[in-house]
């Protein structure tokens, strides 16, 4: 039988710097793989509609007569899907998450694109 | 003969991560049945294949359980190129090895806090926890997610590796190594861990086969059972022994785990001393027709896998059975006779993952 095993660890860890980082005064670094929001370069979407046909959440709705290309934020699970089936390579996933939203009103949620 | 009360259990509770109900029927402060319920949080996930193609339902599998996610889609994924007949090549096969352990180290750590945490020892719970926090930073710098990671798909995997992340994560996992012996000793061999530990819920030999035990529960019991022993992925290539202990006792589930955690780090880092230059996926044509039955060890146990495809890109079935339910019958068992106090205890050593459970 032993006792105070956990004394040493916890005389160490007086002396240590924190494990928490001390968020928002110390911004988080994130990594350069890190799955985040997902963007569009606009101007180079041709609606061929294949990001809305892979998305497993339903979150892309383009519509090719209207030339509209819509993300419900809320839904997006940044998983990437999109960004690897589309052929002119407009979209990507940053390294920064979404930010949060106050509602659930889509109104807020959703970011629309509305091309010429 | 002494009155009999029923006192509930769950589903909130603070030892509780997930909601499960247990009537406990007590003779004073004994427990002399133990009758579980759940279905709190079904959410009907195997049936979303009528909804979702093939290659899409990986994130659906990934997400049954958010610790032993990555497991999940893997052990969907190997079903599906079993009917498919696809190759995966060996670096995808090493890559998913490499995930599978980590994700098993940061499932035992996890649980080791939670352990810690309902036994009271709440300084154990922060050193456990400050440890598996390495292990998720490995997972988003090489798979881009913490938690639930989407780089497992048909045919392969969709991120690599390269090799200074490689010796990168060696070089962590060897802190980890040397951080994570003072912290197990604590756990080992600490009088008042012990206390609790030592002798509560044990779990025979026998009845652990017979009741169909799985993972750290039925190794603990002294059954050299795992799944990983079969060979599937690149565990074929890697030594590896099951860790077994013979009390059956919380004591000794918590041995296992513990013991397991440094198998994995040992395994790890074979892995990437091994790991073969090749492509990591290939590309899928087709859709799967026939059926297929795939088990994979997770960090609470053996999963089971079933898959049905008729020829289109819907699968016709989808079905898991999970560790967890496979383990409530003997929680059940272990219950039985023990003290009030201890319940908690005993719930939580079955590392009960109601999430998977239920799907």
């Amino acid at each position: 039988m032993a006792f105070l095993n956990m004394a040493k660890t916890t005389i160490f860890n007086l002396f240590k710097k924190p494990a928490t980082l001390m968020y928002p005064f110390k911004p988080r670094v994130y990594y350069k793989n890190t799955k985040g929001k997902l963007v569009i370069d606009f101007e180079k979407c041709i609606f061929c509609m294949m990001c809305q046909k892979k998305c497993p959440t339903d979150a892309i709705i383009v519509d090719r007569t209207k030339k509209t290309w819509e993300i419900e934020r809320l839904r997006c699970i940044s998983c990437g899907s999109c960004v690897e089936v589309c052929p002119k390579k407009c979209l990507a996933l940053e390294n920064q998450y979404t930010e949060s939203f106050l509602t659930k009103d889509k109104k807020h949620s959703i970011e629309a694109h509305q091309g010429a | 003969m002494a009155e009999r009360t029923i006192i509930p259990f769950g589903p909130q509770h603070p030892v509780l991560p997930e909601p499960i109900h247990l009537d406990l029927v007590l003779e004073d402060e004994k427990v002399v049945e133990a009758i579980p319920s759940i279905g709190y949080i079904h959410r009907g996930l195997e049936l979303l294949t009528s909804k979702n193609e093939f290659t899409e339902m990986v994130y659906v599998a990934e997400r049954i359980c958010g610790i032993c996610s990555f497991i999940h889609g893997m052990g969907y994924c190997q079903a599906v190129e079993e009917v498919m007949n696809l190759q995966v090549p060996p670096r995808g096969v090493y890559l998913r090895t490499i995930w599978s352990e980590l994700s098993r180290i940061h499932s035992h750590l996890l649980w080791l806090g939670l352990a810690a945490d309902a036994f009271g020892f709440e300084n154990l719970f922060m050193q456990c926890w400050r440890v598996r926090e390495l292990v998720l930073d490995i997972f988003e710098e090489t798979t881009g997610g913490r938690v639930i990671f989407g780089v497992c798909k048909v045919g392969g995997v969709k991120r690599d590796i390269d090799k200074d992340t490689l010796q990168k994560i060696s070089g962590v996992l060897d802190s980890i190594n040397k951080d994570l012996r003072e912290t197990t000793n604590v756990f080992i061999k600490d009088s008042s861990v012990k206390h609790r530990l030592c002798g509560v819920g044990v779990l025979s030999k026998e009845d652990a086969y017979n009741l169909g035990a799985v993972g750290p529960m039925l190794r603990a019991s002294g059954h050299s059972l795992d799944t990983r022993s079969n060979g599937y992925a690149a565990y074929k290539d890697l030594s590896f022994q099951p860790a077994t202990h013979h009390d059956g006792d919380c004591y000794a589930r918590s041995a296992v785990r513990i013991e397991e955690i440094f198998q994995s780090i040992f395994m790890i880092k074979e892995a990437i001393t091994k790991i073969p230059d090749s492509p990591v996926d290939i590309k899928v044509v087709g859709a799967p027709q026939g059926e297929s039955f795939m088990r994979l060890e997770q960090p609470r146990g053996e999963v089971m896998y079933y898959i049905r495809g008729n020829g289109t890109r819907f699968l016709e079935r989808f079905r898991v059975r999970t560790p967890t339910f496979a383990n409530i019958a003997p929680l059940v068992q272990i219950l039985k006779g023990c003290d009030l106090a201890d319940v908690a205890t005993i719930v939580l050593t079955i590392d009960p993952c109601i999430s998977c459970t239920e799907r």
